[in-house]
């Protein structure tokens, strides 16, 4: 209790001062609406931003499993592999100085307004930190647990499935981690760029009726859902790597 | 006759190094080093830090390479044969944080093939003799320092080598249970039907834990000392042997 109270407390602050200024310099609604406004569109257009949210975070959801998928593969073959880690590294890095932004419209245009493209950029915008991540993550194994595996007749399989990829579990969720905080925007930029629903979509139907509230509710709503995906991300990774936070012998 | 027999049982069975050369960072760390080991015999080396004494279990090992002379086990000269026919508990632990102390005691095993529940019931046992029966479930990290030795030595064990090479194996401990270790280890290896060679800087712990202690210096074998007196530290001619040892390393 003791521990949340603290961020709780600023919260609720911060959204009081909201509150108080944009009251007293009384700031219309369609610049800049208050958190009651927000709340009261939450209210309003329950229906359409539960629909919206449904569609945007199973977007998220699979545009996210999509990355750690092809992610973690991807890793794997490049620490299996100098040569692929060589060429394809960098190709890699330079593939992340191309605007998601850019690349959103052209996917939309060559694959439809369907859920195909959204996933896509999902995958795109969550990728890049799940395969940093990994990679460093499997070339960090202790050089002396390698050497010792190879006197226990550990081959290279055995090697990478009891010592290096248990090890980067710690890493590869890090990676997780930043990658969940980034799908919500990958999702609307996805929506952004073609589509008839989802809170992205929502945003755009919103801004020319200057529904700023709505657009608000619908940002606010993105960030529980990114939140969400981090705790869940988080849950797994104590599960999962639980030796981590094991205390140590006295 | 005798040395013939011997020396036969050496190129068959032990371990034989002839010439061996080393350099590392241009620098001869291991320069013409001679060395037989017989089967089934302890053979302690002692030597100040950085005389190369770990350069030279790894090549034992298989994991390394001389730049010239030659390094048999059991009459293999390739590295993939020393490999087959050596143990190597590394300075540290190196237990894998994330499995309990009976699975990382059974990991040879299951780089075998076998399944996680047959390497830990063929660990079981010498759980129970070793007394780390109510350390079978523990992570690493909830053990003692002198257990989790105690752990990695079982694990060496159980790949069931020829030859088991201990590279500095209490040197993280303190003295107590240092000490207890050392009679711990003496009567572990008592038992046990493979050469062995411990590396270690504490000439005491040689004398006490070994047949014949080799004392590394400059590179090559200083001496090589027959421990035929009674392990008894307060001894004359333990004390003798200790002294003779301390001034082949100087």
């Amino acid at each position: 209790m003791r521990k949340w109270l603290p961020p709780v407390l600023l919260l609720v602050g911060l959204i009081a001062l909201w509150e108080l200024v944009v009251r007293a310099a009384d700031v219309p609604d369609y610049l800049f609406p208050a958190p009651s406004a927000v709340g009261a569109a939450l209210r309003d257009d329950a229906g359409t931003l539960a629909d919206a949210t449904l569609v945007t975070a199973r977007e998220m959801l699979l545009g996210y499993l999509l990355a750690l998928a092809l992610g973690l593969g991807v890793a794997v073959a490049l620490h299996f592999s100098t040569v692929l880690r060589r060429a394809l590294l960098p190709l890699l890095v330079v593939s992340q100085t191309v605007p998601t932004v850019v690349l959103a419209p052209i996917l939309a245009i060559l694959l439809g307004y369907g859920i195909g493209p959204k996933l896509i950029v999902v995958a795109i915008v969550c990728f890049f930190p799940i395969v940093v991540n990994a990679v460093d993550g499997l070339c960090a194994a202790d050089p002396e647990l390698i050497r010792m595996m190879r006197t226990l007749r550990g081959t290279r399989w055995s090697i990478f499935r009891r010592v290096e990829f248990p090890g980067a579990l710690p890493m590869i969720f890090s990676g997780a981690r930043v990658a969940a905080t980034y799908a919500a925007v990958g999702a609307v930029f996805g929506e952004w760029a073609g589509s008839s629903e989802g809170l992205g979509f929502v945003m755009l139907q919103s801004q020319p009726s200057l529904d700023t509230e709505v657009i608000f509710a619908s940002v606010l709503i993105l960030s529980v859902l990114a939140l969400a995906l981090y705790g869940a991300v988080t849950l797994l990774e104590r599960v999962l790597v639980s030796w981590k936070w094991q205390p140590a012998h006295a | 006759m005798e040395a013939i027999a011997k020396r036969r049982a050496v190129a068959t069975r032990g371990v034989s190094v002839a010439g061996v050369t080393r350099i590392l960072g241009g620098k001869a760390v291991l320069d013409g080093l001679d060395l037989d080991v017989a089967p089934r015999e302890r053979l302690g080396i002692v030597g100040r830090s950085g005389t190369g004494k770990s350069t030279l279990l790894a090549l034992v090992a298989g994991l390394d390479e001389p730049d010239r002379g030659t390094v048999r086990v059991a009459g293999q000269e390739a590295a993939v044969g020393r490999l087959e026919h050596c143990a190597l508990m590394p300075q540290g632990d190196s237990l894998l944080p994330w499995r309990t102390a009976l699975d990382n005691a059974g990991i040879a095993l299951e780089n075998d093939g076998l399944s996680r529940s047959a390497a830990r019931a063929q660990a079981r046992p010498l759980f129970a003799r070793f007394g780390l029966e109510d350390a079978e479930e523990l992570r690493p990290a909830r053990l003692s320092a002198g257990m989790r030795q105690r752990v990695a030595f079982v694990r060496t064990l159980l790949a069931r080598k020829d030859v088991l090479l201990l590279d500095e194996p209490f040197g993280a401990l303190d003295a107590i249970t240092r000490g207890e270790l050392q009679e711990w280890l003496g009567d572990a290896l008592a038992d046990e039907p493979q050469t062995v060679l411990l590396v270690t800087h504490d000439i005491e712990e040689a004398l006490l834990l070994c047949d014949r202690v080799a004392v590394l210096a400059r590179g090559r074998i200083a001496a090589v000392l027959d421990v035929d007196v009674d392990r008894d530290v307060a001894d004359p001619a333990f004390v003798e042997l200790r002294k003779a040892a301390l001034e082949a390393i100087h």
